[in-house]
């Protein structure tokens, strides 16, 4: 027994100093150094006093309000609109379908690429797009209709988009904490009382449900306030939301106009502490609200078709994601595809057949990328995981929001100043920066996925493992790390499909040298020749459809006489 | 007689240290990798490009990585935070398609490696006389910091199956899209094809074009857009979703051309629309026209920043893309349709015979189409012109 204590201490030791050095201090000096730009101070490009000037020009850019507006309007709606669905749409199925079924039939929208999907969407939904098409000859249009569908000024597009990734998401965060709860107990026990199901959901399973799923709201809505990639091939562009404008701001030719791109990372991160504030709000109002309303103790069985007409808004939004992935592909081998065609007049696998001239390129850095970053933050994670287990301690509160940090900070606010340390060390432009920079995202992804399989495994093993004779290090690899091969190929899965979908991290720590399938896309998205970005995209999503489908073929093939280990 | 052998005798005295000079820069470039960075987003030039590497691989040893950008503004940023972060050696950016306001402000900040045009051996082909396209890069002299590559003008496109009579001026804009609501747009004017529709019609609408050639005042700036302005706020409201969303980029706008979404569409590349066609990105029936008064051009560069890595493979690139049969490829509709910055006065018999030889194809407009090409405003013109676009039209 003593002699594992101090061999956990050293490896926790360890996993914490990696941590601290590799992780927050990245993101702390980034956004110090964003903060002092912010601020007015910049020695390099001959800034030095600090002052409010650089919130002043960020405020007097034309549309700047506007932008803010957008952005908090955008953001709020897609992360309110996804929560009421995915709450809805669960309530209205769980128990009807099997977990395993739904789990498989939301990865491949987990997997798509927020790039790739929102540029297979622009093409559903544009006036001249597949919807329209599909219309024109029953409605009669010779011309596509002047709707503005997409890069409308609301930001109706983009909201679409983000639900078509975000419902998924909290679908699949809300059945994993569904399964700690006694769901199917509490619905009959409220059923016998005279509850409807829909309300029985509200007041009884939502409530405990909640701080299960917190935190991937909070997740889900930083995220849908900084969106950059979404928000640059689906929502307005004059003005467009914050964190575009700051794109533009942070890539202008005029280097004075760092100083008030900084202060708007510095307003984009406070935006997002703004919201979380308001999230904060409205627990304690449902809190209160909550507690009387369920004292008044109506039965509210009204609520039942509402959930299925949530249920239907869901149905379409995955019919719609899974329409835009398949435009990507179906204009990949198109040759000309003119309006109204609803399929393309010539085929021609010229898109495809000249991987030397772009995407070959392209997919071996994203492969590069996505083999180091997720190799790293595995790694990482099963040395956190068996620290804790070796220390017999559960997490703090503190290192579950060290994991949740990077995904809760914008991504804008902390990269421009980090690129700036990177330069200075010059790390940046290489392989080494770009790995970093995104390890910082896929980490904890790779680590939230991890957790609950690693504490759920079975003790029994570990102790009969022990009293064998098995040193820890023998455990590890020998009865936890194999018995644990399904979820933690399930985390590589995700890992890779982090890595595949980062935009910003690659565009402003690779310097624009390391061409990813996603920086690609995102170029070609604003260029005439949709086969090409086709390809792109295609290929963008492939890459973690493939990692997931390894994920699920791989322990069918390794266990396939072990039939307790495949699940 | 004599007066000619002298001067060639001065030629050749001038001539061999500079040659001397290009056979150390030969050995310098060898084995280097040139950080190309160019505007991505169309197939063809990016192929262009990959062949330039390929044959500069072969002859000179020196390979070249395309850095595809979505706006060139990306790559003056970032040798703008290398200096900012003391990287003065080493830089990431070796060569940059660069012309018009950015390359003044690479050019006024001392960003920018040279000058190192007069070095080049194949500039004796380029017309580099003061006052002429290739040595004034909207209005500012070019002093040999950036090297021409390829020629832009400005010209309209459209689908002659569904608009036969296209707007004859830039003031027929107004009327032709009253007439066809919601069948006109132009890019967003923060980029720069946005920015020149402007430009465009700030030149033929000015009240004294003279004075766009100087650098914009406050008083002359609000004295000749007058006009302009008065002419957007009636062609407006009746352009593409009101005016209120723009395209991107030409290229978005090409797409909406192809999607019938719009009717006209717009390009700095007479050639572009036959060559479009041949890729299948706009129909057959799409052609180029132009007001009667003659549209603006320019003159694409490649410059080299002042902290580039590889400056002499860089500039290696820069003197090949100027070699006669190089232009002559370029030029060629079937591989990039860009006309030559050469002056056919200046080539010898192979290339002349090299220009000679091209293909020609059905939307591919001949120079005397074309009509009269226009100067470039001022760079702070354009500059003036999107900001003062933006405070007007941003809500």
């Amino acid at each position: 027994m003593t002699a594992t204590r101090p061999d956990g201490g050293l490896l926790r030791a360890a996993v914490l100093g990696v941590v601290a050095l590799g992780l927050v201090l990245p993101i702390v000096a980034g956004l110090w150094q964003t903060a002092r730009a912010g601020a007015g101070v910049m020695p390099a490009i001959g800034a030095t006093a600090a002052s409010l000037e650089p919130l002043r020009a960020l405020v007097a850019l034309p549309g700047f309000g506007t932008a803010l507006w957008l952005t908090l309007v955008t953001g709020l709606t897609a992360t309110a609109l996804s929560l009421l669905l995915a709450v809805a749409t669960c309530a209205a199925l769980h128990g009807r379908l099997p977990a395993r079924a739904a789990g498989r039939m939301l990865t491949p929208y987990l997997a798509a690429p927020h790039a790739a999907m929102a540029i297979g969407l622009a093409f559903l939904l544009a006036p001249s797009g597949w919807i329209a098409r599909a219309l024109a000859p029953l409605v009669g249009w010779d011309r596509p209709p002047m709707i503005a569908t997409v890069n409308d000024p609301a930001g109706v597009a983009l909201i679409l988009g983000l639900m078509v990734k975000e419902v998924p998401f909290l679908l699949l965060v809300i059945l994993s904490a569904l399964s700690q709860l006694p769901v199917r107990q509490h619905l009959a026990a409220g059923r016998s009382l005279g509850y409807g199901r829909g309300i029985v959901w509200i007041k009884v399973i939502m409530p405990q449900v909640w701080p299960l799923i917190r935190l991937p709201v909070m997740v889900v809505l930083a995220y849908s306030l900084s969106v950059v990639d979404m928000a640059l091939i689906l929502g307005p562009s004059n003005p467009p939301t914050l964190s575009v404008l700051l794109l533009r701001l942070f890539q202008s030719p005029e280097i004075g106009l760092l100083l008030p791109a900084s202060a708007g990372a510095l307003v984009q991160a406070l935006l997002v502490v703004a919201a979380f504030g308001l999230l904060w709000g409205l627990e304690r109002a449902g809190r209160a609200l909550g507690r009387w309303w369920v004292r008044r103790g109506g039965r509210g069985l009204s609520a039942e078709p509402g959930l299925w007409a949530a249920t239907a808004v869901s149905a379409v939004l995955f019919a719609a994601g899974a329409l835009a992935m398949l435009s990507l592909l179906v204009w990949s081998l198109a040759w000309r595809w003119p309006w109204p065609a609803i399929a393309p007049e010539s085929w021609s696998l010229r898109a495809w057949s000249s991987p030397g001239g772009g995407w070959a390129g392209a997919l071996g850095n994203t492969l590069i990328l996505a083999a180091a970053t997720t190799a790293i933050s595995l790694t990482l994670a099963i040395a956190w995981l068996e620290g804790e287990d070796r220390a017999r301690r559960g997490r703090a509160g503190w290192a579950e929001a060290l994991i949740y940090l990077p995904l809760l900070v914008p991504q804008i606010g902390f990269l421009f100043g980090l690129n700036v340390l990177f330069l200075r060390m010059g790390l940046s432009g290489g392989y080494l920066a770009v790995i970093w920079a995104q390890a910082l995202f896929v980490f904890p992804y790779v680590m939230i996925a991890l957790s609950d399989p690693w504490r759920a495994r079975d003790p029994r093993l570990d102790r009969a493992a022990a009293a064998l004779g098995a040193g820890p290090w023998r455990r590890l690899f020998t009865v936890k790390l194999p018995v644990l091969l399904t979820p933690i190929l399930t985390a590589v899965a995700i890992g890779i499909a982090v890595s595949v979908a980062q935009y910003l991290p690659t565009l402003f720590m690779g310097a624009g040298r390391i061409a990813t399938l996603t920086t690609e896309a995102v170029t070609l998205s604003s260029a005439s020749d949709r086969r090409v970005t086709g390809v792109y995209a295609t290929l963008q999503a492939a890459l973690p459809f493939a990692a997931y489908a390894a994920a699920f073929l791989i322990p069918a093939l390794v266990w396939r006489n072990r039939r307790g280990l495949v699940a | 007689m004599r007066l000619i052998s002298a001067a060639s005798l001065i030629v050749a005295l001038s001539a061999a240290p500079a040659l001397a000079d290009w056979q150390a820069t030969l050995d310098a470039a060898r084995g280097q990798i040139v950080y190309w960075n160019a505007w991505g987003g169309d197939e063809r030039t990016n192929a262009f490009i990959d062949w330039v590497g390929e044959q500069t691989a072969e002859r000179y040893g020196v390979s070249v990585e395309h850095v595809r950008l979505s706006d060139t503004a990306e790559a003056v940023t970032r040798v703008i935070s290398e200096r900012a972060a003391g990287q003065d050696s080493g830089g990431s950016v070796d060569l940059v398609w660069i012309n018009g306001p950015n390359f003044l402000a690479m050019k006024e900040q001392g960003l920018l490696f040279g000058p190192f045009v007069d070095g080049l051996p194949n500039a004796r082909f380029v017309d580099l006389s003061p006052g002429a396209a290739a040595a004034m890069d909207f209005t500012v002299p070019v002093d040999g910091m950036e090297s021409p590559w390829r020629l832009a003008k400005f010209v309209f496109v459209h689908d002659s199956a569904r608009v036969d009579a296209p707007p004859r001026s830039m003031a027929g804009f107004v009327d032709w899209a009253a007439a066809n609501q919601g069948r006109f747009t132009h890019p967003d004017p923060s980029n720069f094809m946005g920015a020149t529709f402007l430009k465009q019609a700030l030149v033929e609408l000015a009240p004294d074009r003279a004075a766009l050639l100087q650098p914009a005042t406050d008083d002359s700036f609000a004295e000749q857009t007058a006009p302009l302005w008065a002419w957007y706020d009636a062609l407006r409201p009746n352009m593409w979703r009101g005016g209120e969303a723009l395209p991107a980029n030409q290229s978005v706008q090409q797409q909406l051309l192809n999607d019938g979404e719009v009717d006209i569409a717009m390009s700095f590349d007479p050639a572009s629309t036959a060559a479009a066609i041949a890729e299948g990105l706009l129909p057959e029936t799409a052609r180029v026209f132009v007001p009667e008064g003659g549209t603006i051009g320019n003159v694409s560069f490649v410059a080299i920043p002042f902290n580039a890595a590889n400056a002499a493979g860089a500039q290696v690139v820069a003197n090949f893309l100027l070699d006669p049969a190089v232009q002559a490829r370029m030029q060629n509709i079937e591989v990039l349709g860009s006309f030559s910055v050469l002056d056919p006065a200046r080539l010898d018999d192979a290339g002349r015979a090299a220009f000679a030889a091209l293909p020609s194809a059905p939307a591919l407009p001949t120079l005397e189409d074309l009509g009269p090409t226009l100067p470039e405003p001022h760079a702070s013109w354009m500059t003036r012109l999107t900001a003062e676009w933006a405070r007007r039209y941003t809500r």
